[in-house]
């Protein structure tokens, strides 16, 4: 692991992520409700949402801004994680669901399916369920990935290409018969692990461990960019072609990077169907995938932290405008967007970071990039 | 659905006043007519039948006022009346003349009421009553009803509406009633039924197989069953060679919504490479421009109606091509180069279009009507064509020529290829470059405009329209091959008929799936889409 | 950086930390999709609601004090309706909560509810198979609605029957109780054609066309549709198109009112049936005063009123009366005293709040009208009870609902004599 992988800016944005993650629960746990420093349940779910958005978007921002693959698609990945992890909370539902089947799920025995569909065989098993969550995105991603760069699809056609996945995903988990609750999705979710989801002790517990995967899926990604295939990537990024030319199996590294991604995606997406309580196939829409390129480019893209800060402002924005203007929120986000595009072309980080001492490595999403012919 | 009734009536009176002596007086039928006041369906149902049965034509008047709920009574002294709403009030008319008789509250009038059954029955007792209509549009619907109803009771003045009918395809509808008739009566002789069965099978279609299956009791000689049964079978089989046919026009006509839907993409996104999330919603635009003409219209010229989507195809190009230029000289020039960045302006643009149309028009769907030119459908042979998909694909096909056009034959189109292809060059020789930019993505735009009033036919106005269009359009034009128009036009028909023969056998949302994987796949094969261009713009 | 973070830290931890202490107001949250996808429905509600609360206050309020509306938009983005549920319930400490659309919001949001013991209306038709103690719901069962409606046609004469839906599960249920109900009438296995569609579906040319051949078969058919909201323009747009007029195979649709007309053309329309408990043609004062009230509010007098309208005006009243008959707006309280609550409804009847927490409802059967309204054509005798478990499916049929002590069950199994969902 080389020390380069801990500058300045990760080592801050480590220390705040720690703070955070130790602050939070104590000042929800410790505190009695009604004291100043008391921080509602509310606050601590809304919070670890944020984080598990905060590690989709670093894990986004590996695969765009540090090998230049747009993928239009990471929502699919985040999903698909967030299933994995309901299935595995709909089987420990057991004999507690509303028709009392010790087996099947609720909304499979009034739609009369008469046995479990082969693969929600083994997702009671929680270390089955966990490998899932990282298995599935990852495997996808690699087929896909593995199609998609051999044939050398790239730029702005691959971003179509992944955007084409996830929605052709979301109308296939859309469809009842695929046996994943349909519009509905999953819900209705007990316990994890055998701990209450309503207590306030779990919450804060699944908290922490979002914190502890956002620190570590960033620290995987800050060695992965800092190593020499980290070079390489970039290199990937600003002349595919040249690298190509001078030796490198650009395929493989593409392969590696997006796998890698989309299983922290994965991961992520683990996180966040407990705390939200709820996967359905709206996590799959476009739109969605849209909105997690957008928090990279919000925070400054080809930073890794900056990802996470977009991912933080973006979510916060979401729960503070619809609560604050339910009736033109919406102008306000798209003319944040549109503003942050034109105005602050790395982000809030770059702003933020502005005076700081040059970095070798500078967010690609300024220079104007080289065509290649 | 108008149009035809009026001239019915207009008919009918003719006939009524040629022959007032021949029939029961106007007294005796408003006697009769008088049994709908205060009737429950059943009243209402034997009322009607009674009318009808003094065959007088002017009973028909009655009928179809009846047919068409204007029907009313007046609470005070019980009178009948024709009325039509007028805002909050009522337009009167008196029962036989229609002579205008002034206007009355709402709540003073009291409707007949009708049900289904209702108007199917006085379908068949107008039919029967206009069979000798001269007004041939009249004694066409007339022979329908009568087939339909299979009703004996017709035969007779069926009879001599043969005879008298000089249109030979009438003649011929009427001879199909006739057996109808004859088939699905028990007392007639069964050589007759059985030629019946013949004349029917030849008819073909779909109504052919019900009345085939429906005509006849349970007591029908096995012979003529057996006839029936194999007259459907034939009928079937022929229906389903049809089949394919229809599946292709469905293609074509799903591909040209495709097309429309894309074709504005085509530019902005192929020729230029912005990726422009806010197509959609300039597509939105047009619709949304479709409707305010067709308000304006609805409350200052009623008369224009047949024409507001002519009057807002200009309009519709103006209103989104403006917004495309503001769009691009406000927000896009400055990102030209990364085109991936001009993918989150727009994603903003068309969060803010969204919620603008939102809040001033509201968030509910929008009522666009069709003109009588785009209403209804023909049939060519089994298949069912419908106007409305028709003229689409005419129209989808005519922009697609047009914008060929301006490419290649015209001054500007000229300049536009020169500044995509090489835009320092184009500006070394004197092109303006930062003006045809605008007024690429301005024509751009302003097609997607040109789109959303042909959607507006068939689709929701709402402020979601442009999104259910989005993905689909970029699908097409990334299929198609960016940057090659020719590309989204193959694109757009090959996804559409794809998508028409996957939809019978898998369901319309696996069909729409299964396309999905094979656009995915077929990239891999063709990574630049299936007209690719060479060049440098492609890889930007 | 640390300075951002911080603020925006301390900025959610003010919005968070800030409930509502001292009342001198009852808050009530209106939890409804004001953009996206969903808003075409739901903003009316909104505006409705904010209407009866006006009202309300004119009368002179709850308890003595003020109540006060507080309107969130969860955007149509079903986590973001618990999200925001949780805010109204937690932040804003609301009495009672109206609002969702759909039955995946209104399960995003459930153990939210259940968590923080606070008050749902829903006031939307929905699929049944559902009872929690929370939850009220105002809108119609399928017994309420879809049972009824096909009574309706079989007196008509219809044999054949298509079942379209879009693919979720309000239809699939609907449609598995519709599939059971026609067998147990004798209709046979080949007579029914079940059809499921994508969300948003605009292209029915096929399916229109397959309705059409099946209606071929000589006996008079009908198509039940369960098509959701927006796809229905076009569905309607088709079938007129393709010439299928009422007299020949008439449509009755569970999802389509005043509202979702109002974006056609009805003319060829006339006599496509609807099912519903309320219509806007009622011809009642109470419906009346309730239109004019409504066009006064909303400044607008072509806007018409629609079923979960009328939900959303019994819920409120009841809650209003439960409240006041508590003397607290305190949830448990309020749970036991609306049991029982009777309010009057807008066609001329009352509604009573049952111990499933569903409530009784006329059925109507309305039949498209060329200016956009439906006229009522048929009517149950009498008032049904919304119905928690159907009877039709086989796995709910012993179920049982009621929140009434010693009881206070959902899913009470009457074969096992146990309360569900409780592990033994």
């Amino acid at each position: 692991m080389s020390p380069r992988a801990f500058d300045r800016r990760s080592l801050v944005f480590l220390g705040l992520l720690f703070i955070v993650v130790v602050a939070v629960p104590l000042a929800n746990l410790a505190t009695a409700p009604g004291s100043w420093a008391h921080l509602p349940s509310f606050a601590v779910s809304l919070f670890g949402k944020y984080l598990c958005y905060a590690l989709l978007a670093v894990a986004l921002d590996l695969v765009w801004g540090y090998c230049g693959i747009l993928s239009l698609g990471h929502g699919a990945f985040f999903a698909l994680g967030g299933y994995a992890m309901g299935m595995h909370l709909m089987r420990e539902i057991g004999p507690r669901g509303v028709y009392g089947d010790p087996v099947l799920p609720d909304f499979m025995v009034f739609l009369n399916w008469d046995r479990l569909p082969w693969f929600w065989h083994g997702f009671d098993m929680v270390w089955f369920a966990l490998a899932m969550t990282m298995v599935v995105p990852g495997v996808l991603a690699f087929v896909f990935g593995w199609l998609a760069f051999r044939s050398r699809v790239t730029g702005v056609y691959l971003s179509i290409m992944t955007q084409a996945l996830t929605y052709a995903l979301m109308l296939a988990f859309f469809r009842n018969e695929m046996g994943f609750g349909g519009n509905n999705g999953l819900t209705d979710f007990k316990d994890v692990l055998g701990f209450d989801l309503q207590s306030d002790a779990t919450r804060a517990g699944l908290f922490v461990l979002s914190g502890l995967a956002l620190a570590l899926g960033f620290i995987l990604c800050r060695v992965i960019v800092t190593s020499k295939a980290g070079k390489v990537l970039v290199a990937v990024r600003d002349a595919e072609s040249r690298t190509r030319f001078l030796g490198y199996r650009v395929e493989s590294y593409k392969l590696f990077v997006f796998t890698v991604s989309a299983m922290l995606a994965g991961l992520a997406g683990a996180l966040y169907t407990p705390q939200v309580g709820i996967i359905n196939p709206s996590e799959f829409s476009p739109a969605n995938s849209i909105e997690i390129v957008i928090m990279v480019a919000l925070g400054g893209r080809g930073t890794l932290v900056g990802a996470a800060l977009g991912a933080i402002v973006v979510g916060a924005a979401n729960t503070l405008l619809t609560g604050w203007f339910p009736d033109f929120w919406l102008f306000v986000l798209g003319g944040l967007f549109v503003a942050v595009t034109l105005f602050m072309p790395r982000g809030i980080l770059g702003v933020l970071e502005r005076g700081g001492p040059a970095r070798p490595g500078a967010p690609a999403g300024l220079a104007p990039r080289r065509k290649e012919a | 659905m108008t149009r035809p009734h009026r001239l019915i009536i207009l008919a009918v009176l003719c006939l009524g006043i040629a022959s007032t002596t021949a029939f029961a007086d106007e007294t005796s039928l408003r006697e009769i007519a008088a049994g709908f006041v205060g009737a429950n369906f059943s009243g209402v149902s034997e009322t009607a039948q009674t009318l009808a049965e003094t065959g007088d034509p002017a009973a028909a008047v009655i009928l179809q006022a009846l047919r068409e709920g204007r029907l009313h009574w007046m609470k005070s002294d019980e009178t009948l009346m024709i009325a039509d709403r007028d805002g909050r009030e009522m337009r009167l008319f008196e029962l036989f003349s229609e002579e205008p008789a002034g206007t009355a509250r709402r709540r003073d009038l009291s409707k007949v009421k009708v049900n289904n059954a209702i108007r199917n029955q006085v379908d068949g007792l107008i039919g029967g009553l206009t069979l000798l209509s001269p007004d041939p549009e009249a004694r066409r619907s007339a022979v329908t009803a009568v087939f339909e109803r299979r009703d004996p009771a017709f035969l007779e003045t069926l009879n001599r509406a043969i005879e008298q009918e000089e249109d030979a395809r009438l003649q011929a509808l009427m001879e199909d009633a006739r057996a109808a008739i004859v088939l699905a009566d028990d007392g007639a002789p069964l050589e007759a039924r059985l030629a019946a069965v013949a004349t029917i099978e030849a008819r073909g279609g779909q109504d052919a197989l019900s009345t085939l299956a429906a005509a006849l009791s349970e007591d029908a000689p096995p012979a003529l069953v057996d006839a029936a049964a194999e007259a459907r079978a034939t009928v079937e089989a022929r229906l389903k060679i049809w089949g394919y046919s229809q599946n292709v026009w469905q293609g074509v006509s799903l591909g040209s919504v495709l097309l429309l839907a894309a074709i504005g993409l085509a530019i902005t996104f192929g020729v230029m490479g912005v990726i422009n999330m806010a197509h959609g919603e300039l597509v939105m635009l047009g619709a949304y421009t479709t409707f305010f003409v067709q308000e304006i219209i609805r409350t200052s010229a009623p008369g224009l109606f047949e024409w507001s989507l002519l009057i807002a195809l200009p309009l519709a190009f103006l209103v989104s091509g403006g917004v495309g230029v503001l769009i691009e000289r406000g927000v896009v020039r400055w990102l030209y180069g990364r085109p991936l960045e001009t993918l989150l302006a727009t994603w903003g643009l068309s969060l803010i279009l969204q919620q603008t149309v939102r809040t001033i028009f509201g968030p509910n769907n929008r009522e666009v009507g069709n003109p009588d030119w785009m209403s209804g459908a023909m049939h060519l042979g089994e298949l069912t064509i419908t106007y409305n998909r028709l003229w689409i694909i005419v129209f989808a096909l005519a922009v697609f020529a047009l914008l060929l056009l301006v490419l290649r034959h015209t001054p500007m189109g000229l300049q536009m290829r020169a500044v995509t292809q090489n835009r320092a060059m184009a500006a070394d020789m004197g092109v303006r470059t930062g003006w045809v930019d605008a007024m690429t993505f301005g024509l751009g735009a302003g097609v997607a405009g040109l789109a959303g009033v042909a959607l507006s036919q068939i689709d929701n106005v709402s402020p979601n329209l442009g999104q259910s269009y989005i993905v689909d359009s970029f699908m097409v034009v990334v299929f198609g091959g960016a940057g090659n128009l020719w590309g989204a036009l193959a694109g757009a028909f090959t996804l559409g008929i794809a998508n028409k023969f996957l939809e019978p056998v898998a369901g319309a949302v696996l069909a729409k799936i299964l396309v999905l994987i094979f656009i995915i796949l077929f990239i891999q094969k063709r990574p630049r889409g299936l007209f690719a261009v060479r060049g440098r713009a492609v890889e930007a | 950086m640390n300075k951002a973070l911080a603020g925006l830290a301390l900025g959610l931890g003010v919005v968070a930390t800030t409930p509502a202490v001292a009342q001198d107001t009852i808050k009530v949250g209106i939890l409804h999709s004001l953009s996206g996808t969903m808003a075409i429905s739901e903003t009316t509600l909104k505006d409705a609601m904010l209407m009866l609360i006006e009202e309300q206050n004119k009368n002179g309020g709850l308890l003595g004090m003020q109540i006060e509306p507080v309107v969130v938009d969860p955007a149509s983005d079903w986590p973001l309706f618990a999200e925001k549920a949780r805010e109204l319930i937690e932040v804003n400490g609301v009495a009672a909560v109206f609002g969702c659309w759909t039955s995946v919001s209104r399960k995003s949001v459930l153990p939210v509810f259940e968590e923080l013991n606070s008050l749902l209306f829903y006031p939307v038709q929905y699929e049944g198979e559902e009872s929690q103690r929370n939850v009220f719901y105002t809108g119609a069962a399928p017994n309420q609605q879809a049972i009824p409606a096909v009574d309706y046609l079989m007196d008509q004469g219809v044999e054949r029957w298509v079942l379209a839906g879009t693919d979720y599960v309000y239809p699939r249920t609907t449609n598995k109780i519709l599939e059971q109900y026609l067998k147990d009438n004798g209709v046979a296995e080949e007579d029914v054609m079940i059809n499921y569609t994508p969300f948003g579906h605009s292209d029915w040319q096929t399916i229109v066309a397959d309705i059409k051949a099946f209606g071929s078969a000589g006996k008079m058919t009908a198509v039940v549709s369960t098509i959701n909201g927006d796809a229905n323009v076009p569905f309607y747009k088709e079938l007129a198109n393709q010439g299928i007029e009422a007299t020949d195979i008439p449509v009755v649709a569970f999802s389509v009112g005043e509202e979702e007309l109002a974006g056609i053309d009805t003319g060829p329309l006339v006599g496509h049936l609807a099912a519903w408990n309320y219509f806007m043609s009622a011809d009642t004062d109470a419906n009346h005063d309730f239109i004019d009230t409504w066009h006064a509010f909303i400044g607008d007098d072509t806007r018409v009123t629609n079923d979960p309208m009328e939900a959303h005006y019994i819920g409120f009243n009841m809650w209003v009366k439960a409240v006041e008959a508590a003397g607290t707006t305190d949830p448990d309280a309020v749970i036991d005293s609306i049991i029982g609550v009777s309010v009057p409804n807008l066609t001329g009847g009352y509604a009573a709040m049952m111990p499933n927490h569903h409530i009784t409802k006329p059925v109507l059967i309305g039949e498209i009208q060329d200016d956009g309204q439906f006229e009522i054509v048929d009517s149950t005798n009498g008032l049904v009870v919304g119905d928690a478990w159907s009877d039709y499916l086989p796995e709910s049929a012993p179920l049982i609902s009621d929140w009434r002590k010693p009881l206070s069950c959902g899913n009470f199994n009457t074969e096992t004599g146990q309360c569900g969902g409780t592990g033994g």
